[in-house]
């Protein structure tokens, strides 16, 4: 056997970044898309929770530092003061984890900033599957707690690109937004398609008569990966991206499913609550009899261990998704 | 030897003294009672809390806060922000006191469609900075607002109105912490320590004491006053703008006070976080009420 001979990967593989390797990438795109930002709305200000430096905040605090304000290891404080800044009319961004910001701060969130209406602007690092560290890091669950927040805008990008053209449409959307990080050197994609963000709005970014993905997040470059791996067997297939779960794109992306084409969602999330059940919602609203496949994550408490071990292991690698679509296809 | 032009001063001064405190005495007897009406009107509710916060809310709305009764979104407002939703009985009385919202709407207070709910929120009501009732969260909020006024370049000031109930949230000590680092001159807390929270005695339901030390601890100017006493509390504004806000300090103001305050009959009824009153009893409330203040007054 093989095993005994191939070194195990460690868990740090892929720990700033999961671009793969020789993949075209950007540094710290959200950072330097806020300062950008910044330079032409001077009401724009930063916060984080002591994760300035793991959320790419830096780059705002080095740029602006009168601008940025370290909250120190407490997110109630972190969103609550958010609150209080966007109540003065400032418009902050506030930097956490995932598992942080949607787990410990939400009642904060919840009546600070999403009952009042407020341009509070959420950054969640990590989310989904994009850390090894188990439970405790992977927000496996970070938009199914959302989705059931009135006002709040879930924006889950998936790359360089997305991030940088989004920045500025959070800060110009008037209620709370959430942004599911990509920190670190982020994989550069979409700048190969006719794409633009628009917040709100699903984009087709290729057609495909046998197959349409519904995909979100870094989910959607595997998706663009698994098309073109999957026009190897004869598969041809369309791929939407849909960044947006909420206000959900219903119309672009029911247009897409109202098909004889199989359907499948990809998102780096749990198949509770997420993108999966947002198109499957969108779906039966319509009253379209259409079959939904999901790559998802199960809904368990995932190991830990190296990202490319666990994106095998859990079904969100290239490989996975291909081999399940032919398996659906028979 | 002191001059007689000084002594003409300082004449002066202590008949603006005695003015100041008659016009928030006044101000706090006119929020109870305007309490009171209100709590007839839901035949129940917080009004033993309203009555014992109305010396703290007067002394903020007649005396500190700088606001401008048509125009409460006015930019260089000073902010006060409810922390404890439920006290939005008495906060709505000293906004009709201090001409923000009408007297007369008052009577809606509880009732479908009022802007007055019975526990406070910013979108409802005009005067009402934030959304409290999840405890805990508005010392966050206001210092949030402080950074926020003060990055501005504003001298408005940011109080927030707490209770001793809330000392049990961990965020209220997030945000006192937050408040020293970032050196919040600019913010006030203002603590009511009525000793009562929804379970019973708040040294029975987890124990906040030493609170003063606690506070100054974290790096605040604490006082701790009657908070039924205009005087002490007057002066403990004073101080804290004398000794706090012109170094950067953030300050507190505990301020022990007691439930049903001014109505000897809810003083001494045996406390309850949901104070029931009789139907025949609110006449009489409000006679008590009067007759205390008028009392003192001509004493």
């Amino acid at each position: 056997m093989s095993t005994a001979t191939t070194p195990k990967l460690k868990t740090s593989a892929m720990i700033a970044s999961f671009a793969d390797p020789g993949q075209k990438t950007a540094s710290a795109p959200f950072g330097h898309a806020l300062v950008k930002a910044a330079q032409v709305n001077d009401k724009i200000v930063g916060l984080t929770a002591d994760l300035g430096k793991y959320t790419d905040m830096h780059i705002f605090a080095q740029a602006f530092p009168e601008r940025f304000f370290q909250m120190g290891m407490a997110e109630q404080l972190l969103f609550g003061a958010a609150a209080g800044l966007a109540e003065t009319g400032l418009v902050p961004f506030a930097s956490t984890y995932s598992v942080f910001a949607a787990r410990r701060a939400y009642d904060f969130l919840c009546l600070d900033a999403a009952e009042p209406n407020l341009n509070v602007n959420i950054v969640g690092g990590l989310p989904g599957l994009t850390t090894g560290y188990g439970p405790s890091h992977q927000a496996t669950e970070d938009m199914a707690i959302f989705r059931g927040m009135p006002n709040l805008t879930i924006v889950d990008p998936c790359d360089s690109l997305d991030i940088e053209q989004a920045v500025p449409q959070l800060a110009a959307s008037e209620g709370p937004t959430y942004l599911r990080l990509l920190r670190g050197n982020v994989p550069t994609v979409l700048d190969e398609y006719d794409y633009t963000f628009e917040l709100g709005k699903a984009k087709v970014l290729r057609g495909g008569r046998d197959v349409v993905f519904i995909s979100s997040g870094l989910m959607t470059m595997r998706a663009l990966q698994a098309a073109e791996a999957l026009a190897a067997h004869h598969v041809d297939v369309a791929v939407v991206h849909a960044p947006t779960i909420k206000p959900f794109d219903a119309a672009t992306v029911l247009a897409e499913l109202n098909t004889d084409r199989l359907a499948v969602t990809l998102e780096n999330h749990s198949v509770v609550g997420g993108l999966f059940e947002t198109v499957a919602s969108a779906v039966v609203t319509a009253g379209l009899g259409k079959r939904v496949v999901p790559v998802a994550l199960p809904d368990e408490f995932l190991d830990a261990g190296a990202l490319p071990t666990l994106h095998e292991r859990y079904g969100l690698s290239v490989q996975r998704v291909v081999a399940k679509v032919l398996a659906e296809l028979g | 030897m002191v001059s007689t032009q000084e002594i003409t001063t300082r004449g002066n001064a202590s008949d603006a003294e005695a003015e100041r405190l008659a016009r928030v005495e006044g101000a706090a007897y006119r929020i109870r009672h305007h309490a009171l009406n209100m709590g007839e009107v839901q035949g129940q509710g917080y009004v033993g809390q309203a009555l014992g916060a109305a010396d703290m809310l007067a002394a903020v709305y007649a005396d500190q806060l700088r606001f401008r009764a048509d125009d409460p979104e006015w930019e260089d407002r000073d902010r006060f922000l409810l922390s404890t939703g439920h006290y939005a009985i008495g906060h709505y009385a000293a906004l009709a006191e201090a001409g923000i919202i009408p007297v007369k709407e008052l009577e809606t207070y509880g009732s479908d469609d009022s802007r007055l709910p019975m526990s406070g929120m910013s979108t409802y009501t005009p005067g009402m900075e934030i959304s409290g009732g999840s405890l805990g969260h508005g010392l966050s909020i206001a210092v949030g607002a402080a950074l926020g006024l003060r990055y501005q370049g504003s001298g408005s000031r940011v109080y927030n109105f707490l209770s001793d109930g809330e000392l049990d949230e961990g965020s209220t000590w997030e945000a006192a912490m937050g408040a020293h680092h970032h050196h919040l001159g600019n913010l006030t807390a203002m603590v009511d320590i009525n000793a009562l929270q929804a379970d019973g005695k708040t040294d029975t339901v987890l124990r906040t004491e030493p609170v003063t030390e606690k506070w100054q601890a974290f790096g605040w100017y604490a006082q701790r006053v009657n908070g039924n006493d205009v005087g002490a509390l007057l002066a403990a504004f004073d101080n804290a703008a004398a000794q706090a806000a012109a170094v950067g300090r953030p300050s507190v103001i505990l301020c022990d006070t007691k439930v049903g305050r001014g109505v000897p009959l809810l003083e001494d009824r045996e406390k309850a976080h949901f104070m029931r009153i009789e139907e025949h009893e609110w006449q009489l409330c409000r006679e008590q009420l009067t007759a205390g203040f008028e009392g003192k007054a001509a004493r």
